[in-house]
């Protein structure tokens, strides 16, 4: 079963205009599907629709039912008067999971999260880092079949971004249909398939390598851009696109695109 | 001086956008100054007299205003004044007989219209007085009850608001909201540790009353518990109904502020509703501590009967109803905003598969 949703707008209570124009997605299970847009894009809104959490004014979303998800919010969604331990057990207990399985899949996620030592530490003192990575735990803790992750890596280390990654993956490896948010390009380019927002439209989505493959025309890396509407820092330089036909050539090397210049390419009015 | 000036707008622009510390900043001056100017008053001006036994026609012209009669019942007997003070259907019984002097029966439970009342019935020549209820007319015993109530108040509303409006700040009520908990699961799980702890200081500040002031219990234990239980819905429903309103724990403590200084001033805790005049009065009327003090003063200690305390519990019991209906509509509104939205929305189809 391939979860998402189909033609989703949103108008949320009070705004001007719509939150969310025509957006579809799928999630198919085994993948992990990226939202990735800037903030006020329409991120957390489309996630929060797929949870059921905001209802859609028009569109129809695909999701199981509401034992079988699981969602990590923007805000993390821990309890911090509670240790560690007692929110693990307060997420069992709503999803009903017990015994011998709670027990088994708590020492799994604490430990790959390398939160096991920190059981009886009241999640308002953990790190900001530490404490999205108990949300992933308690997000992830019944196996759910659609798990959403709504900026799951913000204010998390680098190091422990890499072990939030894997967990990602190892979830979508156990058959869960993935949907992530995020603003770090880098980790979208690791999704199976990606989706791009800008004011609530989608402006760019497909299978990550296809989408990072058909930038048209050629991406060139320069010291000095020749044009600057076209070009984008990066680091120390410059990437420039040329469009197809371009006649300006010679200047610059030549870069395969990554998905960050897939994105500004798109942005800048590229088209396909 | 320019740093200052911003400072200044900014703060303004703040405050303004700050409704419910615009409210604490209007709402409190304009209640204090009704309230004192009208409502805080001790001297009660009307005192219901009632004159019962064989001579009653002949000592009820002795009583001039504020004692006023209204009732004179030649074969009613002293068991019949008392049951007629517990009931507080008057405040003052005068009980006559063939032989001796009349004995006035004042009821002490109101303590100052007693306070108003005794040393006018001293005036009247050859009349015993005697003060049933609250012999010594002691204000600790006037207090109690209706602190009870207040403690409830204060840990139905703020408390209750309180830990709702934190799991709203901190962003797991949307988590809540997505887990699969029906709303009647999370409504019933916040509340009911509120109810418990309330009940427990309920109990608490009861057995203390008793144990440092000698304020007795009189009455009907299960009463008095049907009573609170009812108090207690209310006042947590209010507690609810401002977690929906309020976006951050100042907000719903100011809020809760809001309510909870009317109930002290106009329930008839301290400043008794008959001193009031009905411009004022009326607000009293609304507030579910009024009903409350009336249930918790008339048990623990006139031994009220049920039907002198009927109306006041049937209100409770309407006000419960109509306050944490609200309360839990609205919060539901929060937990199932499918249940909300989806009739609004006729093209909006959502496809669940398990």
């Amino acid at each position: 079963m391939i979860y998402g949703c189909r033609d989703l707008s949103v108008k949320l209570h009070g705004a001007p205009t719509l939150a969310l124009t025509e957006v579809s997605v799928q999630v198919p299970p085994g993948a992990v599907t990226a939202v990735v847009g800037g903030d006020g894009a329409g991120k957390s809104t489309l996630l929060r629709c797929l949870v059921g959490e905001i209802v859609p004014t028009d569109g129809v979303v695909q999701r199981p039912s509401k034992a079988e998800v699981g969602y990590m919010s923007s805000s993390s969604g821990t309890w911090s008067e509670l240790t560690v331990n007692e929110n693990i057990d307060f997420v069992a207990g709503a999803y009903g999971v017990r015994g011998q399985a709670l027990s088994m899949r708590r020492r799994q996620l604490l430990r790959g999260t390398g939160l096991d030592h920190a059981g009886s530490r009241l999640a308002g003192q953990l790190s900001g880092g530490m404490r999205r990575k108990l949300g992933f735990v308690l997000a992830s803790l019944h196996r759910p079949r659609l798990l959403v992750l709504d900026e799951p890596s913000t204010g998390v280390d680098p190091v422990s971004r890499v072990e939030l990654w894997r967990l990602i993956a190892e979830a979508a490896a156990d058959g869960a249909a993935v949907v992530m948010s995020t603003t770090y390009l880098d980790e979208a380019e690791r999704a199976s398939s990606i989706l791009v927002l800008d004011r609530g439209r989608a402006v760019l989505q497909g299978a990550t390598d296809e989408v990072m493959a058909s930038v048209p025309g050629r991406i060139v890396e320069v010291e000095i851009p020749s044009d600057r509407s076209r070009a984008w820092r990066r680091g120390r330089i410059f990437h420039q696109w040329l469009p197809a036909g371009a006649t300006e050539s010679g200047r610059g090397v030549r870069v395969t695109p990554d998905l960050e210049d897939a994105i500004i390419v798109e942005m800048l009015g590229a088209g396909r | 001086m320019a740093a200052m000036r911003a400072m200044i707008v900014k703060e303004f622009r703040e405050l303004v956008r700050d409704r419910p510390t615009m409210a604490l900043l209007i709402v409190p001056p304009l209640v204090l100054l009704i309230v004192f100017g009208y409502a805080a008053n001790f001297t009660v001006h009307n005192i219901n007299v009632e004159v019962m036994g064989p001579a009653a026609a002949r000592v009820a012209p002795h009583f001039a205003a504020p004692l006023g009669v209204s009732r004179v019942d030649p074969g009613a007997t002293r068991a019949d004044a008392v049951a007629a003070l517990r009931k507080s259907k008057a405040d003052v019984v005068v009980v006559t007989s063939d032989s001796g002097p009349p004995v006035a029966l004042v009821d002490g439970s109101s303590l100052f219209t007693a306070q108003s009342a005794v040393p006018m019935l001293h005036q009247v020549p050859g009349l015993q007085v005697e003060v049933l209820f609250n012999p010594a007319l002691k204000t600790s015993w006037w207090m109690v009850p209706a602190l009870v109530g207040l403690i409830m108040t204060f840990i139905g509303t703020i408390v209750t608001s309180l830990g709702l409006v934190r799991e709203r700040q901190a962003g797991t009520l949307e988590q809540l909201a997505v887990m699969p908990l029906s709303p009647a699961d999370v409504i019933i799980g916040k509340i009911a540790p509120y109810f418990l702890l309330a009940a427990v200081n309920m109990v608490v500040v009861t057995a203390l009353g008793a144990l440092l002031f000698g304020v007795p219990f009189a009455g009907n234990v299960g009463m008095f518990a049907v009573g609170s239980a009812l108090f207690l819905l209310v006042v947590l429903g209010l507690g609810v109904l401002i977690s929906t309103v309020s976006q951050t724990q100042a907000q719903a403590i100011q809020s809760a502020l809001i309510l909870l200084l009317p109930q002290i001033v106009l329930s008839g805790m301290i400043f008794p509703l008959a001193a009031m005049p009905w411009g004022v009065r009326w607000i009293g009327y609304l507030l579910p501590l009024t009903y409350y003090i009336e249930i918790s003063r008339g048990v623990m200690l006139r031994d009220a009967p049920l039907n002198a305390l009927w109306l006041a519990m049937l209100v409770l019991v309407v006000m419960a109803v109509l306050v944490l209906g609200t309360a839990i509509l609205r919060f539901r509104r929060d937990l199932a905003p499918n249940v909300k939205q989806a009739k609004h929305h006729a093209a909006n189809r959502v496809t669940s598969t398990s």
